[in-house]
């Protein structure tokens, strides 16, 4: 059916035909519109899930986590602070394997108080064991909240999956909204450690290091085995919805001299900043880079790269251009654009990606 | 009557709502405070109040803190400034959700270690920065955007939790009684030791009545037994004088739930659960006022 609808109505729709057990909610800005929806479908009998109105994200984790180990089904959502107080049980969430789905609604981080979008809350659980997809548009909001339910509950997964959109920019701008009948494309959960007093066992136990270190590599294992995983729910979703993503979006790289990779709201700008420098005879092509963790393999041998960081890890650089870094071996444009919210428009992106300085770090609009 | 300053700490420029009764209060909690006096706040209306940096819309610092940790945070401040040999107000304004949900742990840290600071929590029942969530503080029956059919539960026992820490002054004040609300701020600031004030804030947005009536709507709060006016000093429990009328003649509750929009189509198990509360919080209070409890 197609609609309009605004990023967070968009996952509160996917996130009611996904259809889970349990629900933890606690409000925070700009996530709050979606646990408010998931309280009217409740309310109004739309929905059958049991909604805990919890006192604390740290509870909101917490009580995903203890529900999510029943063998149900489980969503919460939040944004920046709330992410963040939730930290300790986000580390637990992962390391007890449970397939939790959270749509996070990126926001910048106190103080001063700042309610805009920005990356450095979702970055800074980037190793906690999560799958971590970033979306663009508010039917990519959708689809990608209905695959991560499968993904996360995947066998051969069995991690939970975060869906990060941006703060206003997504969460409260309209777009047209296709849904679809997911009919079976979110099989039934079987979670084969689910608690069962038929089969009594110790769950978190008092692990020695051997042990531990065996879990520890058994995460790293699904994370690796994700991929695979992703790649075969994209390509079903492909085939029964007709849309296809990618762990990265490429627009217009075969031919490319130069790319610029983004995230969010801010990887979909580039698109039209390529449009305008390919005008220019300027060869330039976009990498959207979708998945944060798995983190991605890109193509970029040969290439200039500039890479737009909304996250900063100070006293180090911009995380996803130092990532890049690290894996690619390549030098990159490092540019810092749209903390707390600061707009970035398309032709900034086409000025950065002109005047760009391969193995340097620019900071946006601080005047030198 | 008391006679309340001139000074003004909350300026004419605040982004309150018309009617907020918070901003109101925090007008007589300064003016009772005086200069020497710093506010930690945790995330909610009144971080939107105090206006948009570099500004600021009150005349004494702010330290603004994220929405957990105010009462902990103020732990810090009170013995640093003991420490310093300064004599410095420490209060914490919190709303309902930072002080009965989130914020409860913090809390309860600091009475106990018998912080010397003065908490006040101004209670308009509901997440007010956020768009009118519940919190553990919204009354039975009372519509939220996260409770669209009226909330399932009763409003949490805040004063029965911060008495079982047993600080050596806590009160009820209500914006529309600023005297009382004046001079028990004084009298908790004149005391050494965790002090606590829990204050009944009528918000036109939130409880959905037209801004004017702000007054009268605490006014109804206190004179239905709704929100009941006492202080408890060491202990020994006084009901102050409004609430004492209205136990001996109360309005009916129905004519301050009727006049806001929240309690629209609440239903008729609610409603007795609202009122059948207010008349055991009454005589709880009376019984312990006589001493017996
Ligand atoms: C850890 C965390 N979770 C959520 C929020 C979002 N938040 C900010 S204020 C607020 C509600 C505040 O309600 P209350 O304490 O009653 O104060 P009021 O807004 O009503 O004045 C919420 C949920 C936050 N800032 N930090
Ligand atoms: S929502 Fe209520 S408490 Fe908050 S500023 Fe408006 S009137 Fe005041
Ligand atoms: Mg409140």
């Amino acid at each position: 059916m197609l609609t309009i609808a605004t990023g967070n109505k968009a996952v509160a729709a996917a996130v009611r035909q996904a259809n889970p057990a349990v629900i933890a909610a606690y409000p925070i800005t700009p996530q709050t519109e979606i646990v408010e929806q998931m309280a009217e479908y409740v309310t109004a009998g739309e929905l059958k899930s049991r909604y805990i109105p919890v006192e604390s994200e740290h509870s909101a984790m917490a009580a995903c986590i203890g529900a999510s180990i029943t063998g149900v089904r489980t969503f919460t959502a939040t944004s920046s602070h709330g992410l963040l107080y939730m930290h300790e049980m986000i580390n637990w969430a992962a390391g007890a394997r449970l397939p939790i789905v959270m749509a996070n609604v990126n926001r910048a981080l106190g103080p001063g108080w700042n309610v805009w979008a920005e990356h450095t809350d979702a970055f800074q659980e980037r190793d906690t064991g999560w799958l971590q997809v970033f979306v663009s548009t508010v039917q990519e909001a959708y689809d990608a909240t209905l695959m991560a339910f499968r993904i996360a509950e995947h066998n051969d997964v069995l991690l939970p999956v975060m869906v990060n959109l941006d703060g206003f920019t997504l969460s409260h701008i309209m777009q047209s909204l296709e849904t679809v009948n997911p009919g079976d494309f979110i099989p039934p959960l079987h979670l084969p450690h689910a608690i069962d007093p038929a089969h009594p066992a110790g769950y978190g136990t008092l692990t020695g290091p051997d042990d531990y270190f065996k879990f520890r590599w058994d995460i790293e294992r699904s994370m690796r085995d994700s991929v695979k995983v992703i790649r075969e729910t994209e390509q079903d979703f492909a085939d029964r919805f007709g849309r296809s993503y990618g762990m990265t979006e490429e627009y217009r790289c075969e031919d490319a001299d130069v790319v610029v990779i983004a995230m969010g709201t801010l990887g979909k700008e580039a698109e039209v900043a390529i449009d305008l420098l390919r005008k220019e005879g300027i060869r330039a092509g976009s990498m959207r880079i979708r998945w944060l963790r798995p983190f991605p393999t890109l193509d970029l041998a040969g290439r200039d790269v500039v890479v737009i960081d909304r996250d900063y890890s100070f006293g180090f650089g911009g995380i996803l251009a130092q990532s890049l870094k690290a894996k690619h071996r390549c030098e990159p444009y490092s540019v810092i654009a749209g903390l707390g919210g600061q707009e970035v428009t398309y032709d900034d992106i086409a000025g950065f990606i002109r005047d760009r300085k391969p193995g340097e770090e620019y900071w946006f609009g601080v005047k030198a | 009557m008391t006679e309340i300053p001139k000074e003004e700490y909350v300026l004419k420029c605040t982004s309150a709502c018309a009617g907020c009764s918070s901003s109101l209060i925090l007008r007589y909690v300064l003016k009772a405070a005086g200069p020497d006096t710093v506010l930690v706040i945790p995330a909610c209306c009144t971080s939107v109040i105090q206006g948009i940096y570099p500004n600021t819309a009150m005349n004494v610092p702010i330290y603004n803190v994220a929405f957990a940790a105010a009462a902990a945070c103020a732990s810090g401040m009170s013995e640093a400034f003991q420490s310093a040999g300064k004599k410095t107000n420490v209060i914490v304004y919190a709303g309902d959700g930072g002080t009965v949900d989130i914020g409860i742990q913090a809390l309860s840290g600091a009475f106990e270690r018998k912080t010397d600071f003065l908490y006040i929590c101004y209670d308009n029942e509901a997440y007010g920065n956020t768009g009118m969530q519940r919190s553990g503080s919204t009354p039975i029956g009372a519509r939220t955007t996260t409770t669209p059919g009226g909330k399932t539960h009763s409003k949490k026992d805040l004063d029965g939790i911060v008495a079982a820490h047993d600080p050596p002054y806590m009160a009820t004040a209500c914006s529309a009684y600023p005297q009382d609300l004046f001079k028990k701020v004084q009298k908790a600031l004149s005391i050494r030791g965790p002090k606590f004030l829990h204050i009944l804030a009528p918000c036109p947005p939130g409880w959905r009545y037209s801004s004017e009536k702000t007054i009268e709507m605490g006014k109804l709060a206190v004179k239905s037994g709704m929100w009941i006016l006492y202080e408890r000093e060491y202990g020994k429990v006084t009901i102050n004088g409004p609430s004492k009328a209205a136990m001996i003649k109360p309005v009916p509750v129905e004519d301050y739930i009727s006049v806001q929009g929240r309690f629209k189509g609440i239903s008729k198990e609610a409603l007795e659960s609202l009122k059948s509360q207010a008349e055991r919080n009454a005589k709880r209070l009376s019984l312990e006022e006589k001493g017996i409890c």
